[in-house]
């Protein structure tokens, strides 16, 4: 055997023997080091190739005449270790829960559990047809029943309706279910919404949506709906009054203390109370919405139920009603019996009331699985230990930033978000969006920002229950020292951040006024 | 419990940061009446192992696809999904990211969308295509509401081969926001029916292709006399991957198209989330709904998307936006990317030719055994009209492990209808399924 040859270490220097200055040059592809610069799929030269392997069978299309396609299709095909590159390459530019604290208010980007992701992958429920004869997926009933009965339990409602796709689109759901049971009771001029100016551009945009008219409330000195203000606006709506949607614990991220009250006020004055449960995380397991009065609300299994948020979706927004709206939730639902279950897909059953449909099919099933899943994991001890945990978080968050930075709302404890507001950068320059730009620099997402618009330069800060003590304690040294650098007026450090991230700040005027939407 | 990092040493030592004695005191402004001692009445927490198992034990009370010859389509379809796009979609960038609020940490997700509405623009045949909305039947929704604000007229007529669910998807949406619909009477191959509904006062037509018996029409014709009428077009889709043979809604000269996406790698999943791609004429544009992403340039000048034009939208217009819709089916939308870019133009046509002549011949095979197809020109689905109903038919396929189709009467109530199958066959049937099918019904007739 030969001699294994020895490294030569002669002359080899085991650290960098010259200043590096400042590493700000270009590189000759123009990625940086483990970033990867990375084209468009269409700038690739060669649309011919293919990442699938399926012959060119030969088929006769006479009968098709003149409906075979004859323009060019004109879409590149990939590899498949092309297309592993591109994507990973492209991965490697996104922020990520799984990366780094991702604070932003009112979205509850939490830990997303893998055992989740591998329920929805299990043969026999992620790949089951929706219209398979239902015989053969009473397993899949029996699971959106199981689900149903979680959610109804968890919000102390009668009922729900399942199948919105989304938390806007349970918003839907809810108000066309009030709209339904104002129309059955012959008070289809009930047309007027009341909502807080916190409240979600959604809660506004639904409204506008059902053809209702959105009047707003005022807000207290301390974050919370105006009772005196809800009661003119009341009645001055008078016999038009058809809801109030509102959001509890509110997008200040304070609990209602007068809900009960507000409720009564708007049953009273024979109007419905939708309640947004984008936060229900922060009293989950703890606060029934149905001891509050609430007649509907959404609830976002991407924000309390972990289901992954996927760039932007999907979700899923099942909607609990009050025994009032019982009747008018959409079809399709499931039905148990002795004999199992069915799916009453037509309304054709005793509940003609139903308003119509929401979609095709029977919603998000790939959602109520990962929900349920964590539920199931969770239990009722564990899921009350969530909102009780994200609520410490951000109240911890609150009290550690507080005395540098400014709390519009201080008195009394927030719930599981915690809101600044841009005072305390009065006169350094700094804005709140340089602020969190700044915060990218360092490797954390910004919180949001400039919402809620009742507050000036918003900054909504929700850590969630996933993240440990020292994360937070981590994350609280990087704020407090910014929030110090942008006081001592080191101005530059924030107005031009990020200096770090895949892209420096992008002209997003530029993209509006000249729309490139596709490749050319 | 696995997922909740703070100890009980941490809880006390914030509880005293905080300056409070216990959470209780952190939950003080719930109203006394709503205040409840201990928990909820349902299971407690369960380590994985017994969730897994309880999960297991749903998914076995169902009969899988990968189990038995299957023909179900109607709007949803089994199609072979390579193995790279579930792995690349898991990817933690990806699947726990949210919507590319901060563009300077999102340009893995901007990209993407960016590369998805080319393709979903270059698929359809049209100028513009969104990042996508929740699934097929919203965004037909979306277009009817879409072609009210764009004509400011107030009826939508609705083809009879229009898929059920979609009708009534967009009577909800049309009729909540006042919008009058005309739906035509189900039938399999006359789409031109809706220019006898087309007045002053209609802002679109809804017509499929292939329709909800599987009926390919070419609606050249029908947009023009719609479009000569002061109407739009709408035209839906539900099997994308017909779009691989047959002319596109673009080349038809349709103004908005809705189609669902499912086919081209999202999993059946029992009917959700899927993907909907919604594309339009350009002079539309500012009308759309949904998120877009737009190409711009960095401060370095470097090429980067961002979302653009989000004036149109509910967190910026409140309620003058175009839609309420803020998440809508990212992760859906980067799959359906990934196999598309795996697919390309080749391996589409190819998939797509696959898909016709697994269906002709079952059709042939269906034929040879006596069995009525009402459906004329067709891409790989079908409509066979049996002796007896068919929801009966199906169920005594299911006894023999066969899930043979979609009857008619599962998705409306004519009954008419009552005796009318629809028959998918895509690449995954094999000619042992086929025999199986042929045989069973031979039996169960």
């Amino acid at each position: 055997m030969a001699d294994t040859p020895k490294m030569n270490t002669v002359g080899r220097p085991s650290a960098p023997d010259f200043d590096i200055e400042h590493t700000s040059f270009k590189t000759l592809l123009g990625g940086r080091g483990l970033l990867q610069s990375e084209k468009l799929i269409f700038e690739w030269d060669d649309y011919h190739r293919t990442g699938v392997d399926f012959a060119d069978v030969a088929i006769d299309t006479s009968d098709l005449g003149d409906l075979v396609r004859g323009d060019t299709l004109n879409l590149p095909g990939l590899t498949e270790p092309e297309a592993v590159r591109h994507y990973v390459r492209l991965s490697q530019k996104n922020h990520a829960i799984d990366l780094a604290l991702y604070p932003l208010g009112s979205c509850t980007m939490k830990h997303n559990p893998r055992l989740n992701e591998k329920m929805a992958r299990v043969s026999g429920l992620g790949d089951i047809h929706p219209l398979q004869p239902v015989s053969t997926v009473q397993g899949a009933l029996a699971l959106m029943d199981s689900l149903a009965h979680w959610l109804k339990t968890l919000t102390g409602m009668p009922a729900v309706a399942l199948t919105p796709k989304a938390g806007a689109n349970g918003e839907l759901c809810g108000l066309l279910a009030i709209k339904a049971a104002h129309e059955a009771k012959g008070q289809g001029q009930r047309r007027t919404v009341l909502v807080p100016s916190s409240a979600h551009g959604t809660n506004p945009a639904t409204a506008a949506f059902v053809g209702y008219t959105v009047r707003e409330i005022g807000q207290t000195n301390d974050g919370r709906v105006d009772l005196e203000d809800l009661k003119a606006k009341i009645a001055a709506t008078g016999d038009q009054l058809a809801a109030i949607m509102l959001t509890n614990p509110n997008t200040c991220g304070l609990f209602e203390r007068d809900i009960v009250t507000i409720a009564e006020l708007i049953h009273a004055a024979g109007g419905y109370f939708y309640c947004d449960g984008a936060n229900f995380n922060a009293i989950v397991g703890r606060v029934r919405p149905g001891d509050l009065g609430v007649d509907a609300m959404h609830i976002n299994l991407h924000k309390t139920f972990s289901t992954p948020h996927g760039g932007g979706g999907p979700g899923a927004g099942p909607v609990v009603l009050s025994e009032a709206l019982a009747a008018f939730a959409p079809r399709p639902w499931v039905v148990s019996s002795g004999q199992g279950f069915t799916l009453e897909e037509h309304g054709e059953d005793a509940s003609k009331a139903n308003f119509g449909r929401m979609c095709a099919f029977h919603g998000q099933m790939g959602m109520y699985i990962r929900a349920l899943t964590y539920m199931l994991s969770h239990g009722s001890d564990g899921l009350k230990q969530v909102a009780e945990d994200a609520v410490l978080n951000a109240n911890y968050i609150k009290v550690a930033l507080g005395d540098v930075m400014s709390v519009p709302f201080p008195d009394g404890p927030c719930m599981h978000e915690a809101l600044f507001d841009d005072s305390w950068l009065e006169g350094t320059g700094v804005t709140t969006l340089d602020f969190a730009k700044a915060m990218i620099d360092e490797g954390f997402h910004p919180m949001t920002m400039y919402f809620p618009l009742v507050v000036h330069g918003a900054m909504l800060i929700e850590p969630t229950e996933t993240e440990s003590k020292a994360e937070l304690d981590r994350f609280v040294a990087v704020l407090r020292a910014l929030a110090e650098a942008a006081l001592d007026g080191d101005v530059s450090r924030f107005k031009g951040a990020p200096y770090l991230a895949p892209a420096k700040r992008l002209d997003e005027t530029r993209a509006a006024r000249q729309p490139k939407l596709t490749h050319s | 419990m696995r997922y909740l990092p703070l100890s009980e040493a941490d809880r006390a030592s914030m509880l005293d940061t905080i300056g409070v004695k216990s959470v209780d005191d952190l939950f003080v402004d719930v109203p006394q009446s709503a205040r409840r001692s201990g928990t909820v009445d349902l299971p407690t927490f369960a380590g994985e192992l017994e969730v897994e198992a309880q999960l297991n034990a749903f998914a076995a009370q169902n009969l899988s696809p990968a189990k038995a010859p299957f023909f179900v389509g109607a709007g949803a379809y089994r199609h072979h999904i390579p193995a790279t796009v579930d792995h690349i979609i898991q990817r933690s960038e990806f699947l726990t990211s949210y919507t590319p609020y901060q563009p300077e940490i999102a340009q893995g997700t901007l990209q993407v969308l960016f590369e998805f509405q080319t393709q979903v623009a270059r698929l359809t045949g049209m100028p513009v295509a969104n990042a996508s909305l929740y699934d097929g039947s919203t965004a037909a929704g979306e277009g009817v509401l879409m072609a009210q604000r764009i004509t400011k007229r107030n009826k939508a007529v609705l083809s009879g081969g229009l898929h059920p669910h979609y009708r009534e998807t967009i009577e909800t949406l049309a009729h909540a926001v006042g919008i009058e619909t005309e739906a035509c009477p189900m039938v399999v191959d006359g789409e031109a029916e809706v220019l006898s509904h087309i007045d002053a006062g209609t802002a679109c037509v809804v017509v499929q292709t292939p329709n909800v018996f599987g009926t390919a029409t070419d609606l050249t014709k029908i947009a023009e006399a719609a479009q000569a009428a002061g109407a739009l077009l709408i035209v839906v889709v539900t099997e994308v991957m017909s779009l691989g043979l047959l002319k596109s809604p673009g080349e038809m000269g349709a103004d908005i198209v809705a189609v669902e996406g499912q086919s081209i790698g999202v999993p059946l999943s029992f009917g959700g989330p899927y993907v909907g791609l919604f594309a339009a004429k350009e002079k539309y544009l500012r009308n759309m709904p949904g998120r877009l992403c737009g190409e711009t340039v960095d401060a370095d000048g470097e090429r980067g998307f961002v979302l653009t034009l989000s004036t149109r939208e509910q967190h910026i217009r409140r309620d003058k936006a175009t839609s309420n819709i803020c998440t809508n089916s990212g992760l859906c939308a980067l799959a359906f990317s990934i196999h598309m870019s795996l697919l390309g133009q080749e391996g589409l046509k190819r998939v797509a030719k696959i898909n016709y002549a697994k269906a002709h011949a079952l059709k042939d095979q269906l034929v040879a055994a006596g069995i009525e197809v009402v459906t004329p020109r067709f891409f790989n689905e079908f409509t066979v009209k049996l002796p007896k109903p068919a929801a009966e038919v199906v169920e005594a396929l299911a006894a023999k492990g066969i899930l043979g189709g979609v009857p008619v009467s599962r998705l409306d109530a004519d009954p008419a209808l009552a005796n009318h199958l629809i028959i998918a066959a895509t690449e995954t049937v094999t000619d042992a399924d086929m025999s199986a099918l042929v045989a069973g019904l031979k039996e169960v007739l």
